[in-house]
């Protein structure tokens, strides 16, 4: 479109940029997570995961993670199934409104969650008069699970939607002309074809479950403590900041994973494209 | 099987809007704590347009969101247009660096911004809740533009040189109004990250700036003041206006091509 040295000029802002607030910072964390407190190289923090409480916190947060991850893979598919399907309805508004609840505060939200849950909240009234046994809900795994799937669920629909209404509707069609049933159909064409979708949607639910403070803060009454409350402990009371790096630096070999997972999987469907 | 699709729906429905059911009847009950239900009051909306700290925090949430969506935008854009010439595999690595603050945690995001500005002695404050936004709204905006600019087709910028355009009146006079959708499309969500962000925030801010999020975690401790119920109830109704009308005016568009 033009020349290069245009092309180099237009680059040179972002490149500045991304050295200045990408790159540096993440070469700070890395060295305060590497370093003793006299400066001198290392790993005794990182170590720190191995032991008790830190370990405990990890296995938790890597397991709530695990389930929050897998219940919204199962509860977002068959909701893109239905609503790519009816999109030929026109129904905008159906698909809008389940992405309207982004719009309201993540925090409120939530917090309005133990408003439902808690000991005298609003299912334990219903319970009640019913005459059923109160339930302990609020401050339980459960509670933050329920949490993670509530915040991070429109991180999972919004690619795997993408992925099936990409899904040319000839190709359903065909197959159907060739009589497969709904079943064949569905294993042998939107199954594969919508992989990438999922694959993309894991990683952008598994990261922030597997890293957040706000949910376990709010859900988890405060003992319940995830990887990402001891972080944000060691920078907010402890002031701890090499212990804190360096449990970082762990989070970022999981995310460096997550995103070689993601790549691997994009390029081998690129490559199917061209066969 | 279409009636079970339909309790389907209706379960995910409920399971999304009963938080949101409830913050808004929380913010109609006449009682300051939450689940204990006095009688209806209109009192949290109007003592909302006299609370000091609520106005100050969303004065900051919005100038925040806006500067740096504009910002992102115009920064994304430019790189945008000079990736598109780029190589395959130079435009792969360029935006797989795009996507770092994307696909990295927050938390770690908000922890490096906070350890850059501290070690170059940058103040916590407004400035660096702004360049932390910008951070992370980049991305947002390529991740919008770079599709649509991938598809566009060179010709019309091409004939516009031809016929005696300067590179820069050719791209403002084709290329970018073919871009609105994208650019705008970009704009929005980066200011909706912006407001909605709570963990970078938390970090990179000082003493004495709070965004609306960050107000909210501080009153979490003792006690949520409602004023903000009456404030995120206005704010969603706003929405949900601005959507339906959105979705009918798309639907008359529909109707008006099919026409034609």
């Amino acid at each position: 479109m033009f020349s290069r040295g245009i092309r180099n000029i237009l680059l040179t802002p972002f490149l500045i940029w991304a050295g200045l607030f990408i790159f540096i910072p993440l070469i700070f964390i890395v060295w305060y997570g590497v370093t003793d407190y006299d400066g001198s190289f290392s790993l005794k923090h990182m170590g720190l995961i191995f032991e008790h409480g830190f370990w405990d916190a990890f296995e938790l947060s890597i397991s709530l993670a695990i389930i929050s991850t897998l219940i919204c893979l199962l509860m977002a598919y068959p909701l893109c199934l239905i609503l790519t399907e009816r999109q030929r309805d026109n129904t905008t508004i159906i698909s809008l409104l389940f992405i309207l609840p982004l719009w309201m505060n993540s925090l409120l939200s939530t917090m309005a969650w133990q408003t439902i849950l808690e000991g005298n909240g609003i299912i334990n009234q219903l319970m009640r008069l019913l005459g059923m046994p109160a339930l302990q809900m609020i401050n339980t795994p459960g509670a933050i699970v329920l949490g993670m799937v509530y915040n991070y669920l429109p991180y999972m629909v919004l690619p795997l939607y993408i992925a099936l209404t990409k899904i040319d509707r000839r190709i359903l069609e065909a197959a159907r002309d060739l009589g497969a049933n709904y079943w064949q159909t569905f294993t042998k064409i939107i199954l594969p074809l919508s992989i990438p979708g999922a694959i993309s949607g894991i990683t952008m639910v598994f990261i922030p479950a597997l890293t957040t403070f706000v949910i376990s803060a709010l859900l988890g009454g405060g003992k319940l403590l995830l990887i990402g409350n001891i972080i944000e402990q060691e920078f907010t009371f402890q002031y701890d900041w090499h212990v804190g790096c360096a449990l970082s630096v762990i989070l970022m070999i999981f995310i460096v994973l997550n995103m070689l997972l993601t790549t691997y999987f994009e390029k081998s469907h690129e490559e199917e494209d061209f066969k | 099987m279409k009636y079970l699709q339909k309790i389907y729906l209706a379960t995910i429905f409920l399971f999304l809007y009963a938080p949101i059911g409830v913050l808004i009847a929380q913010s109609f009950n006449a009682s300051r704590y939450r689940g204990h239900w006095t009688g209806v009051t209109l009192n949290w909306y109007e003592k909302l347009f006299n609370d000091a700290r609520i106005a100050d925090a969303l004065s900051n949430t919005l100038s925040i969101g806006l500067l740096s969506a504009v910002i992102a935008t115009i920064l994304g854009l430019i790189t945008c247009v000079a990736m598109k010439e780029l190589s395959r595999k130079w435009r792969a690595t360029f935006l797989s660096v795009t996507n770092i603050p994307i696909l990295n945690a927050d938390i770690v995001t908000g922890i490096s911004l906070m350890l850059l500005f501290m070690g170059i002695g940058l103040k916590l404050g407004y400035v660096s809740i702004l360049l932390a936004h910008i951070v992370f709204n980049v991305p947002y905006v390529i991740l919008c533009i770079m599709p649509q600019l991938m598809a566009l087709d060179k010709s019309f910028y091409e004939a516009a040189l031809d016929l005696g355009a300067s590179p820069f009146k050719a791209f403002t006079s084709v290329v970018l109004p073919e871009l609105r959708p994208s650019i705008f499309a970009g704009f929005l969500l980066a200011f909706t990250m912006s407001a909605d962000d709570f963990i970078i925030t938390h970090f990179t801010k000082g003493a004495g700036v709070d965004t609306l999020t960050t107000e909210i975690y501080a009153e979490l401790k003792i006690g949520i003041h409602p004023e903000m119920y009456a404030l995120s109830t206005l704010v969603f109704f706003f929405v949900l206006i601005f959507v339906v009308l959105f979705a009918i005016n798309r639907r008359k568009l529909k109707k008006y091509e099919e026409v034609f």
